[in-house]
């Protein structure tokens, strides 16, 4: 177990060093509440939505976390490369033990850069409910340890950072844009709606929704179970994954 | 301690390692020398775990490598030949993330980690981050983490490399007595030839993949007929200058790391 803590700790001493990423981070956030947020805002509300910062506020936390969370994991690419992976790897510890280390050091990050944008959030006027947050807390922690995972588990087939344009544009970013984050997902033709709804964040994203008293599409429990479903077959082929990993 | 049989390592249509069977005992100091290319990386990357063989078997400290490789993990520690330090973190966290990863209790690291910083005369330099270390220092650094837990094998693929004699000497003579001292089996890879006259009490020389001669010092020269250590490696393995062909794109990345240092 020490050595999970030893991991998750590397994890967070790399991030807090690096200051000016977490500003930099901020960045996109910021231009999706403004740009967005209020662009559309008066459209929202003639189509009879309500206030859309309300809605939007959940899916921007969320889609910080996914990113986040996704680019620490992918600092098993850079670890590769600098040779730091071969001393994790050559260790008498297991390799669940380096995933689960690596995932929740990852989450934990994802977590601390979300209750910075969730502040921001608050700054422009979302308003939700103190009684929320702890709802709002786990669901984040979930949809932080899923994407996680998942940026672990692409890093461990990548030899170089070549291929990442790739991942994102059209494997995290979809995953983002098709969650329901920044537009409602119901009554949308059938193709989207068959895609949201095999898409595990848009469970993240209805979940924190429904936590800070906004409206939700899927029942709680149901969203929970999702996440974590999808968490534990992503940890199960991480961990195949690494034990395939020859450095 | 350590038995290689039949080994062999494909990477596609290149063969890195062909067909090679090795014993070394405990508490040997056994010098594995061979021309730049010659497979003796490969071959280290399997007794520690990181490749697979693509055929025959390895035991460790009785362990079977393949199949048992979380025993084996427990029975060895590696200086590797690239880098492999954290750069964000400093010297000590890196120490201290070696140790707590192979489980040291807190009152035997903290004082082990000044001794071995004091050993590679880092020691001043312990809160500073690695990536403000030269190429010199970083090489310190690893061997310092390699020796903080005390293995029964101990690997080091050559762990001398860009180092000045002072240093080298300090580190062979630390090397030396945890032989001595803890019985310490140590399997290791250098292109200085008077380090292994001085330090190493059999040897075998691999090239090509395939291992050419294994004796001792004595033996070698006698079947080289030559007076040094050098000559016989040139005789035995012939003057041409080698190129590193086994992995393109891990040697790319073996190059940029080390340009990087």
């Amino acid at each position: 177990m020490s050595a999970i803590y030893i991991l998750w700790l590397r994890q967070l001493k790399r991030f807090i060093r690096k200051k000016a990423t977490i500003v930099g981070a901020l960045g996109q956030p910021i231009i999706f509440l403004l740009a967005i947020g209020f662009g559309l805002s008066p459209v929202y509300a003639k189509a009879g939505g309500g206030n859309y910062i309300e809605f939007l506020a959940p899916g921007i936390i969320v889609m910080t976390v996914l990113f986040t969370s996704i680019f620490t994991g992918l600092e098993i690419i850079w670890d590769k490369q600098f040779g730091f992976l071969k001393e994790t790897f050559v260790a008498p510890v297991y390799r669940f033990e380096i995933l689960l280390g690596k995932t929740l050091g990852g989450a934990t990050v994802a977590m601390i850069q979300g209750a910075l944008v969730f502040i921001i959030t608050l700054i422009i006027g979302f308003r939700p409910s103190l009684a929320s947050l702890p709802l709002a807390f786990l669901f984040l922690l979930l949809v932080a340890i899923l994407s996680s995972a998942l940026g672990a588990v692409i890093a461990s087939r990548l030899e170089d950072m070549q291929s990442f344009p790739l991942i994102f544009n059209f494997f995290v970013q979809p995953l983002f844009f098709l969650s329901g984050a920044i537009f409602p997902i119901k009554n949308l033709p059938s193709v989207l709606d068959f895609i949201t709804k095999i898409n595990p964040f848009s469970y993240g994203v209805d979940g924190l929704r429904y936590a800070f008293g906004g409206v939700n599409v899927f029942h709680p429990i149901l969203s929970i179970g999702v996440l974590c479903g999808v968490t534990i077959v992503i940890l199960i082929i991480g961990l195949y994954q690494f034990s395939k990993v020859q450095l | 301690m350590i038995e290689i049989k039949n080994i062999t390592k494909k990477f596609k249509d290149f063969i890195a390692v062909d067909n090679i069977s090795l014993k070394v005992n405990k508490g040997e100091i056994f010098a594995f020398l061979g021309p730049n290319g010659a497979g003796k990386s490969t071959t280290i990357k399997m007794l520690t775990t990181l490749l697979t063989p693509t055929a025959g078997e390895i035991f460790l400290n009785d362990h079977n490598v393949t199949e048992n490789p979380h025993q084996t993990r427990r029975s060895f520690g590696i200086v590797f030949q690239d880098p492999s330090l954290d750069n964000e973190l400093t010297a000590y966290e890196n120490m201290q993330f070696h140790a707590i990863l192979y489980g040291l209790k807190k009152e035997v690291y903290k004082k082990r980690i000044v001794d071995l910083l004091n050993l590679v005369e880092l020691y001043d330099r312990k809160d500073s981050f690695v990536k403000t270390f030269s190429g010199g220092m970083k090489r310190r650094l690893e061997i310092a983490r390699g020796l903080l837990h005390h293995p029964k094998v101990l690997f080091l693929d050559e762990p001398t490399i860009g180092l000045d004699p002072q240093t080298r000497n300090h580190i062979w003579a630390y090397i030396h007595n945890l032989n001595k001292q803890e019985g310490v089996t140590i399997f290791f890879t250098t292109h200085h030839m008077e380090e292994v006259e001085r330090i190493a009490q059999r040897i075998a020389i691999i090239d090509h993949g395939k291992i050419i001669i294994t004796g001792t010092i004595e033996e070698i020269l006698n079947k080289a007929q030559t007076k040094n250590l050098e000559d016989a490696f040139i005789a035995l393995t012939g003057n041409k200058i080698r190129e590193e062909a086994a992995n393109v794109g891990l040697n790319q990345m073996r190059i940029n790391s080390k340009l990087m240092r």
